[in-house]
């Protein structure tokens, strides 16, 4: 892994806003690449992109908060999503929702004691005849039970 | 041999990816070309993942694939144990009227070629040599009304933005189709993204906007991959850019991803989204069209508003206004989901009865038992019951009935389904994804939350107060979520009144 110091990480920041300087309505687009840089919206970024966009600090974590995507720290090793929407529900998402926590060892919206798993609601992922539908670390799975959400997790070592 | 495998999300979330590993191991250990063309979905998500194969010029389909089947196809498709026959010959598809939908799962989806040998582009050049005025008439006379949910006419929304006079002016495409029960944006956007941009680039035409933005999901992030795609192959084409198709009129366009917030798929909001800021509704007037992203006129229009466009340049507006009943013109691609024994995308023109859609085309629920209810237009809308199955399925028949055509989504549920907390759950939803702008939804949706629990507890005054916040929010909530959040409650409430308790039987 590389070295990740102050000065590789504000490097990083820099370039972010760079790639983004004189589109139309940036702010997005840059907490995107932020997140995928750092693993989440660090505090500290806060008042550099708010500076680069002639915004408040105030406006820019406004629009941090307002957003479910963002974090204001890293999520576990491996994020679980469950859909928690109508469609699921019709097929057993609640039991599929109680299975996780149980497996996962934390309750929904949470991460686990050692940061292995974070566990999340999505209220829907579009695979509505499907259901229950769920995203492990970005795959989409449908027709998910306990089980092959347990086998999701152990491939990957959660 | 060639083999067509969809790439559609639903179609790789029951193992896609397996299958098309599996025919590539397959064909080097046989030492047979392949020819692998991943597709989008014909809709029959039952089926996915569905394979295709061409036999006598007609593609068969074999399905739902698992990696253990692929070594027959090899063998001979006709004979494979999960043979289906000629895809077009299969029911659902023959009792389809596929218009929006026409190339979905039939070509690949980036390919500009593939796409233009399938009528594509033919209605992008006719509007090319029609005035902005013939092309927004020609919208208008197709009778097409906005397939987000409101189901306003798309001409006359067009038609406000041409008319507003302004240095620059927006097409935004609204792919923030966050409703449960509902998909076929991202069907769409993943099985034919050319059609939805060459629509933005008609409307562009149009209303005299030049530049475009679709708003498309977070939680979409194959669509976002294959759009993305689509635009880059679009401009490199000339289909984009500063002189479309060579015709010296300029529309460009580009993809934004959301950030998990539901309130964005309302218009205002999506805009403040656009612009970098908290998606926080904007109280109307004005209207978008008048005064929508940066302060310019924009149009704003659902996925398949937009992607049907296409269509009715390509065969006319008398076409396509043929289809349909009453006020509702064309076709609605249904997207029936839940506890299902057939669930997908269909197309169909409007008016077909509810009943038949549940029963016949979606054949009833997967788990053998009765249909309990049928929540028609996403979280938002309301629970429809089997006495209601006659109602046709058209705007204002659906709001006659009570319900909400929406985006039009059918979510099933069986007899297991428990009302009351599916009517918690809309509050709690509505509770969550509230922007907070307006008091009725933001503190109105967490009293509904605890009032249901309070009926669920047995108090017997809660029933008549639910009612009243039921009725608060629905009047005077800012926009259709906190105004809408109400209609799952108060119809379960109505159907099944006796599951709200012997609480409601003391209130009254």
């Amino acid at each position: 892994m590389a070295l990740d110091t102050t000065e590789t990480r504000h490097a990083r920041l820099e370039a972010i806003l760079d790639a983004h300087a004189g589109r139309e309505g940036p702010l997005l687009p840059i907490l995107h690449d932020v997140q995928a840089a750092f693993g989440c919206v660090p505090a500290e970024t806060i008042p550099r992109i708010a500076d680069r966009l002639n915004l408040t600090r105030a406006e820019v974590h406004g629009v941090v908060s307002f957003y479910h995507d963002f974090r204001d720290e890293p999520a576990g090793r491996v994020v679980v999503k469950i859909c928690r929407a109508e469609a699921c529900k019709a097929v057993g998402s609640d039991a599929l929702a109680a299975a996780a926590e149980a497996r996962c060892g934390v309750a929904m919206g949470g991460t686990a004691p050692g940061g292995a798993v974070t566990l999340e609601p999505v209220y829907c992922l579009g695979l509505c005849a499907c259901g229950p539908a769920a995203m492990v670390d970005g795959e989409i799975l449908g027709r998910m039970d306990a089980a092959r959400l347990d086998a999701a997790l152990t491939e990957r070592g959660a | 041999m060639k083999v067509w495998l969809p790439r559609d999300a639903a179609a790789k979330a029951l193992g896609a990816e397996a299958v098309a590993a599996a025919l590539e191991a397959e064909a080097a250990r046989r030492g047979v070309a392949l020819e692998l063309v991943r597709t989008g979905s014909r809709g029959m998500v039952w089926l996915e993942p569905l394979a295709e194969v061409e036999i006598d010029g007609a593609r068969h389909a074999v399905g739902p694939m698992t990696a253990a089947d692929v070594p027959a196809l090899f063998d001979g498709a006709a004979a494979h144990p999960k043979a289906l026959g000629p895809v077009e010959a299969l029911d659902w598809m023959r009792a389809q009227t596929r218009l929006t939908f026409a190339r979905c799962g039939v070509i690949d989806p980036l390919s500009l070629s593939d796409y233009a040998a399938h009528g594509g582009l033919a209605g992008l050049r006719r509007a090319l040599g029609m005035a902005p005025a013939e092309i927004v008439a020609e919208v208008t006379e197709s009778g097409l009304r906005g397939r987000g949910g409101a189901g306003f006419p798309t001409g006359l929304k067009w038609k406000t933005v041409l008319e507003a006079e302004a240095p620059q002016k927006y097409i935004v495409c609204n792919a923030d189709e966050g409703d449960s029960g509902t998909f076929a944006d991202r069907m769409l956007m993943e099985g034919d993204p050319f059609t939805l941009i060459e629509g933005m680039a008609i409307a562009g035409l149009g209303v005299g906007a030049t530049r475009g933005y679709v708003y498309l999901r977070s939680e979409y992030p194959d669509a976002i991959e294959v759009m993305e795609a689509a635009v880059r192959l679009a401009r490199e084409a000339g289909l984009l850019g500063e002189s479309v198709l060579g015709s010296g009129r300029a529309f460009d366009m580009e993809i934004r991803a959301g950030a998990g917030a539901y309130v964005c798929g309302e218009e205002t909001s999506l805009l403040n989204s656009l612009e970098g800021k908290r998606g926080i509704v904007r109280a109307k007037p004005p209207l978008p069209a008048i005064e929508g992203l940066f302060g310019r006129p924009t149009v704003v229009n659902n996925v398949l508003s937009l992607a049907t466009v296409p269509v009715i340049f390509e065969k006319g507006a008398a076409f396509y206004a043929d289809f349909g009943l009453g006020r509702s013109r064309g076709t609605i691609p249904l997207q029936i989901a839940g506890n299902v024994a057939r669930g997908g995308l269909f197309e169909t023109a409007f008016g077909m009865p509810l009943g038949r859609i549940v029963e016949e085309i979606a054949g009833g629920t997967a788990s053998g038992r009765p249909v309990k209810a049928v929540q028609v237009g996403g979280p938002l809308g309301a629970y429809m019951v089997p006495a209601q199955f006659d109602t046709p399925f058209g705007y204002e028949e659906v709001d006659g009935a009570g319900g909400l055509v929406g985006h039009a989504g059918l979510t099933v549920f069986d007899d297991g389904a428990d009302m009351l907390e599916m009517a918690r759950f809309a509050m709690e939803f509505c509770a969550v994804e509230s922007c907070g702008k307006c008091t009725p939804c933001r503190i109105g949706a967490v009293r509904g939350v605890e009032t249901l629990e309070r009926v669920r507890a047995g108090d017997a005054a809660a029933v008549g107060l639910l009612e009243d916040l039921c009725e608060t929010m629905s009047a005077g909530s800012l926009c259709a979520l906190g105004g809408f959040a109400p209609f799952p409650v108060t119809s379960a409430l109505k159907h099944f009144p006796e599951e709200f308790g012997a609480a409601r039987e003391a209130a009254e």
